[in-house]
């Protein structure tokens, strides 16, 4: 028998890619949760409606006006960032003194206007957006097939993130940052212009998210609704990292990612039944789990892994009450 | 008008109007209307009387109606039989996501709901008795009790009428109890609450399973109405559109939620033609509410009455 636990090696190391760059986009977006939530105590519900625009900008951008995929890749967050801006000042500033839950409904109400006027626009059926030439093909590494595409979208979604992590935690203008999350009112009275920071803040992790979708954009189809499903996933890691630190949030993304792609190749389900099948009581003690772990379920993996950190570790592996 | 007095004129419109709406209105257009105020009552109990912004509701209000659908239709039960076990289920199931998400609260609260109920939401997809993208059709109505035909459509809406009303009335009376007064205490100061002696745990624990469990018999009951228990009330969208409700009617008022729902259920039905806008209104709706109307219709009418 060729493989690991009854998974072909073609078949885990797919998955275990697919993985890693479901794990990349997590980890870009959650980043950008935890910045805006560290400073602005909003949850961006938006956010995914903002990843979506990101995708369909660059789409148009192609389709219209011949931009291509590195332009893309620098405006499309630009423009994004920059309605993003636009939208702390003139609705999301109006917030910051009212209870939390506020800022998470208006985001949503945003959400469901972003996202119903792209619908009604475009459809729902979506556009493919071609791999540009530079990255198309890939290398058959005699185990797998490795595609370019994929290689430089964790390798660029892993730059972004340990570059807005290194921005924040070692240099002076991240420290003003942390500053804020800590204390905004202090911060102001050392002379710190806060609310001018607060939209900069809102509109990177805007870009953040625009970014990813542009990256996005040629692996899935670009269409409306590509942002709200990500969104709710993205939510549960969020859970399960905590958003008290930029780190966590990126180690998370990734790890989940990962685990997500295991239990996709079946390797887990494989492993528990060749474990306990035999043994008579254990055996359907642990059907129900094996059922969760099924490639069928991947879906929930990171809904369960989200319910089990709930039961041990409340707070999320890297999260402080607050 | 004192608040007594005005709750008092409140409940006997609520009787009369619901007695007269089938004469009025479309029977199905009312009855939908009826399930959806039971739901976003029972949606408010929590957001508006325990301040926990719960953004999963449809996970009760679908799965009660899919396992009512199965017991009335693959089971063949009688239909009370399977509203109550389409109610027991809501209770059961906001047991578990209850015991999970009040572990966090705020946000986080929010986030976990919506995630677990996503979760349910790929369960409907996915489990063999759901009928998946179908759903469960033709769910028949059945006899009440063996003798009322429900197939016709007064005595369909008398029936729903007759669960609205009682189901309501509990919530009425939960919040006007010694109960309701801790979970307002622990909505405006939890952790006073706690240093009151109060376990806010459990309180917050009951108060999310009797919400549940109401939420559980609208879907029970919607699934009998339109016969069919489908994605739609386990999706997002619904979770949204009852916080909608909510916020547009004016949480924390008793009967908000009731109005809430007659305009929501009102611009769906009238809304039908303009197609995509329904989300974008939706959505305008929403930002308006926060931004400038946080107090909602029954809110601010409220004050109104009282200068």
């Amino acid at each position: 028998m060729t493989g690991i636990f009854g998974v072909s090696i073609q078949g885990l190391f797919g998955q275990l890619l697919v993985g890693l760059l479901n794990g990349s986009f997590y980890a870009i977006l959650s980043l950008g949760l935890a910045i805006i939530f560290g400073l602005l105590n909003i949850i961006n519900f938006a956010h995914g409606a903002q990843y979506m625009m990101g995708a369909f900008l660059a789409w148009i951008g192609m389709r219209y006006l011949g931009v291509n995929y590195w332009w893309a890749l620098l405006l499309s967050p630009l423009l994004v960032g920059a309605f993003g801006m636009l939208l702390e000042r003139g609705m999301l500033k109006k917030l910051y003194k009212l209870d939390h839950l506020y800022g998470l409904l208006l985001t949503f109400g945003l959400a469901l206007i972003i996202e119903g006027l792209f619908r009604y626009r475009f459809g729902i059926s979506g556009e493919s957006y071609p791999v540009t030439e530079l990255l198309a093909g890939g290398k058959n590494l005699g185990f797998m097939f490795l595609p370019k595409y994929r290689v430089w979208v964790v390798a660029a979604s892993l730059v972004v993130c340990f570059g807005t992590w290194f921005v924040i935690e070692r240099t002076k203008l991240g420290s003003y940052l942390r500053a804020g999350t800590e204390n905004p009112q202090l911060l102001q009275a050392f002379g710190v212009n806060v609310p001018l920071m607060i939209t900069l803040t809102y509109g990177y992790g805007v870009a953040l998210a625009a970014f990813a979708g542009v990256l996005a954009a040629p692996i899935f189809n670009v269409n409306p609704v590509m942002g709200s499903n990500l969104i709710i996933v993205v939510f549960a890691v969020v859970v399960v990292g905590g958003m008290g630190s930029i780190m966590g949030s990126i180690v998370t993304g990734i790890g989940l990612g990962l685990i997500e792609g295991i239990v996709k190749s079946g390797m887990i389900a494989n492993l528990l039944s060749s474990a306990f099948d035999s043994v008579p009581v254990a055996g359907s003690i642990v059907y129900p789990i094996k059922l969760l772990l099924s490639p069928e379920a991947s879906a929930v993996t990171i809904f369960v892994i989200m319910a089990i950190v709930l039961l041990v570790r409340p707070a999320g592996l890297f999260g402080r009450e607050r | 008008m004192p608040p007594l007095k005005m709750n008092a004129v409140a409940w006997g419109l609520l009787v009369v109007a619901g007695l007269a709406a089938p004469f009025l209105v479309y029977p199905v257009f009312a009855m939908k209307i009826l399930c959806l105020a039971l739901f976003a009552c029972a949606f408010n109990l929590l957001l508006g009387y325990t301040g926990l912004l719960s953004f999963g509701h449809a996970a009760f209000l679908g799965t009660a109606g899919y396992v009512t659908g199965h017991t009335v239709k693959v089971l063949g039960f009688q239909p009370e039989i399977g509203i109550l076990a389409g109610t027991a289920t809501a209770a059961a199931l906001g047991y578990v996501i209850g015991s999970l998400a009040i572990r966090r609260s705020g946000i986080y609260f929010a986030m976990i709901t919506l995630a677990l109920a996503q979760m349910v939401y790929f369960m409907s997809l996915q489990m063999p008795f759901t009928g998946g993208e179908d759903g469960l059709q033709g769910v028949p109505r059945g006899k009440l009790f063996g003798m009322i035909d429900l197939l016709h459509p007064l005595y369909m809406y008398y029936f729903v009428f007759a669960i609205f009303l009682p189901g309501f009335w509990v919530i009425y009376r939960t919040i006007h109890s010694p109960f309701g007064q801790v979970l307002k205490a622990i909505r405006e100061n939890e952790p006073r609450a706690i240093s009151l002696g109060y376990d806010v745990e459990k309180y917050k624990l009951t108060a999310f399973v009797l919400s549940a469990a109401l939420s559980g018999l609208a879907g029970a009951t919607k699934t009998l109405v339109f016969q069919l228990a489908s994605l739609t009330d386990v999706h997002w969208h619904m979770s949204g559109e009852v916080v909608l409700m909510t916020l547009l009617g004016g949480m924390g008022t008793v009967f908000g939620p009731i109005v809430g729902a007659i305009v929501v259920v009102s611009l769906q039905n009238y809304g039908a033609n303009i197609g995509e806008w329904v989300i974008v209104i939706t959505g305008t709706i929403f930002v308006i509410c926060v931004l400038a109307f946080r107090r909602g219709i029954v809110g601010e009418l409220a004050i109104l009455f009282k200068r």
